[in-house]
């Protein structure tokens, strides 16, 4: 007989029985779907925490003073008697492409801490920071409206600023700030531009930020002596730990440093950070395969029982249909498009679920689908489908036609 | 001519050693075509094992059986199939048709497995279905007919490939008697018509509707009588 016939008859049998097929896809659907969304909301939130992380900037490394301000005591004061401030020389000399090849920009950084204020509307950002253009590129602040300063606004000094958007909406409830002018700690600045939100780090709001030529704000509010930190920025993530080597041998020259275990100046390296993302991500993909595992096990356990209880329930029919002459490959042919049908639409409802899911939030994380993921679901489930359809069936069309017909 | 069937020596052993039990203990048994035979016995007494070697759906432990003169034993799978499927019509105690599906598709199977399609498929279908009367029913499946409705539809899926053979276990066993006896004509039709039927019973009033009565006990038959056909 033709195989058009046996699809057929394959179709009819699905037909035949609609609750049992309708369960049977479900199940394969179900188990293929849950294991793309599970994949997809560990990866999903996996990707948050990696996003997190990066916004933070990788590839800088903040150098900031060791003189005082810590303790107190004797050791701090004898230590603060020999070492030296951050000076805008060091910045200019970690700029160097000779000396420090790995190193993309440097950026000076003198903080105040000042209220602003616009009329009766006032607002204390948490950070003001006086700086070189450079530092919006080395800590990864971009403009969302406006402009950045420029070298020659440094140069000449001038009292413009860039701010974040809670000193906006603080300042300028309703209006557009660039343009306009605020006080900081009595000096007028004009406002050029806004950064693009940054949202909180969990420590303090990155929006909450005024941003001026380095000179300005020496000039007008913290004096010349006084930098806070160096903002390095590394060529890339890669080379961070070159860099890092770099500004060593810089600032130890710099600063005349002979002991490197009692260096007047500390740096924050961003390298850490990147170890904690890597190995974050390590943690996330073992978990993710666990849950991967188990979730295609059940899903897998779920198809095979499914299909077993189907051919096991049809023996019997297997068994009238062998006295009457069916031949075995005529019976198998039937059973295995049977059950490649429903593992392949059951896979393709799961699929299409899966991907349906993955466009909810699940508690709090946006799911992510890994495209590997979708296949290995949907193959595997076709595959036990297949084989857990097919194996009981050609063992049950294998039976002298009288025992199948015993089968109860 | 030789007999439509020809079983030699046939033995069944269940177990080994002194588990053994013989279902079959060495029958000798010929039938000619055309032929209208009923066979009797107890339970236990081997007719059932002896009707399903003859339907080619068991195997025997030794001896031989030649099936319109084709030695059953030594078929292959695809070859049985075929014997299974053109030479013997099988009708079982318990009808075994196929669940959710339609008289008509029921009847219809055995002729898809030989490869007939479609139109003459279904005519020959639909003229098995007359024969047994149940034109009306064709498009009904197994849970909305009757006992002997469903039996009758078993009769025309056995009818619809024109075997040499037809082979019924038990046939009334489960039917009422207006049913039992419906059944019955049509067997003494189907025979009057040149086919050979070969019947399991254990009520007399059966077996008296057969030319031949062969009477079984512990896997032995113990006689072959021919009826005299006494009027019914």
């Amino acid at each position: 007989m033709s195989i058009f016939e046996i699809i057929r008859f394959a179709i009819r049998g699905l037909n035949s029985n609609k609750l049992r097929t309708t369960l049977t896809t479900l199940g394969i659907a179900i188990g293929v779907s849950s294991v793309i969304i599970l994949l997809a909301v560990g990866n999903g939130s996996s990707k948050a925490v990696q996003a997190g992380i990066e916004k933070l900037g990788t590839n800088t490394i903040t150098i900031q003073s060791n003189r005082g301000g810590f303790g107190g005591g004797r050791a701090s004061a004898s230590r603060a008697a020999s070492s030296k401030p951050l000076t805008v020389g060091d910045a200019v000399a970690l700029s160097s492409p000779i000396n420090a090849p790995d190193i993309k920009q440097a950026a000076p950084v003198a903080s105040a801490s000042v209220a602003c204020a616009v009329g009766t509307n006032s607002s204390t950002p948490g950070t003001f920071n006086g700086t070189w253009p450079s530092w919006f590129e080395a800590s990864n602040t971009s403009i969302a409206t406006g402009t950045y300063f420029t070298n020659d606004d440094v140069t000449e000094g001038r009292r413009v600023a860039v701010i974040g958007s809670t000193v906006a909406t603080d300042l300028f409830p309703g209006s557009n700030p660039v343009g306009q002018v605020m006080r900081c700690g009595g000096i007028p600045f004009t406002i050029i531009g806004t950064t693009e939100k940054k949202g909180s780090n969990g420590f303090q709001d990155g929006d909450s930020l005024v941003v001026a030529p380095l000179t300005a704000v020496q000039r007008s509010l913290t004096g010349y002596n006084n930098l806070q930190s160096i903002v390095v920025q590394a060529k890339s993530a890669k080379v961070q730990d070159l860099a890092q080597t770099e500004i060593n041998t810089i600032m130890d020259s710099q600063h005349k440093i002979k002991n490197t275990n009692n260096r007047d100046y500390r740096t924050l390296n961003q390298a850490s950070l990147l170890q904690t993302t890597s190995s974050s991500n390590s943690v996330f993909t073992v978990l993710l395969g666990m849950v991967a595992a188990i979730s295609l096990l059940v899903g897998g356990i779920g198809i095979t029982n499914i299909m077993l209880v189907t051919v096991i329930e049809r023996t019997r029919e297997i068994g009238i249909r062998k006295a009457i002459g069916a031949p075995k490959r005529a019976i198998m042919t039937q059973f295995l498009i049977e059950a490649t049908i429903l593992s392949l639409v059951g896979g393709v409802i799961g699929v299409i679920g899966g991907f349906a899911g993955s466009h909810f939030k699940i508690v709090g994380v946006q799911p992510i689908i890994i495209p590997a993921s979708v296949f290995l679901a949907f193959g595997v489930s076709i595959l036990i489908g297949v084989f857990f359809g097919g194996y009981p069936a050609s063992r049950a069309a294998s039976l002298r036609p009288i025992e199948a017909l015993r089968y109860e | 001519m030789h007999p439509v069937i020809d079983v030699q020596g046939a033995v069944k052993q269940y177990g080994v050693g002194d588990a053994a039990i013989f279902a079959l203990d060495g029958v000798d048994l010929q039938i000619k075509q055309g032929e209208y035979v009923a066979i009797m016995g107890p339970s236990g007494s081997g007719k059932s094992t002896l009707m399903n070697i003859m339907g080619a759906l068991d195997n025997m432990t030794s001896g031989k059986y030649f099936l319109d003169g084709i030695e059953i034993d030594s078929l292959g799978e695809d070859a049985l199939a075929l014997v299974r499927g053109r030479k013997i019509g099988f009708i079982f105690q318990s009808f075994n048709l196929i669940p959710r599906t339609t008289a008509l598709a029921n009847v219809e199977l055995p002729l898809a497995y030989q490869g007939i399609k479609g139109k003459e498929r279904r005519e020959r279908a639909l003229a098995a279905l007359k024969v047994v009367g149940l034109s009306e029913r064709v498009n009904h499946e197994p849970t909305q007919l009757s006992g002997g409705q469903q039996q009758r539809v078993a009769v025309a899926r056995a009818l619809c490939t024109r075997p040499a053979l037809l082979l019924a276990d038990e046939p009334t066993g489960a039917l009422d008697s207006k049913s039992t006896h419906d059944l019955l004509d049509l067997f003494d039709q189907i025979n009057a018509a040149g086919r050979t039927v070969v019947l399991i019973t254990h009520e007399d009033d059966v077996a008296s509707r057969a030319k031949r009565v062969v009477r079984m006990r512990d896997g032995k038959i113990i006689s072959d009588v021919l009826n005299k056909r006494a009027s019914v």
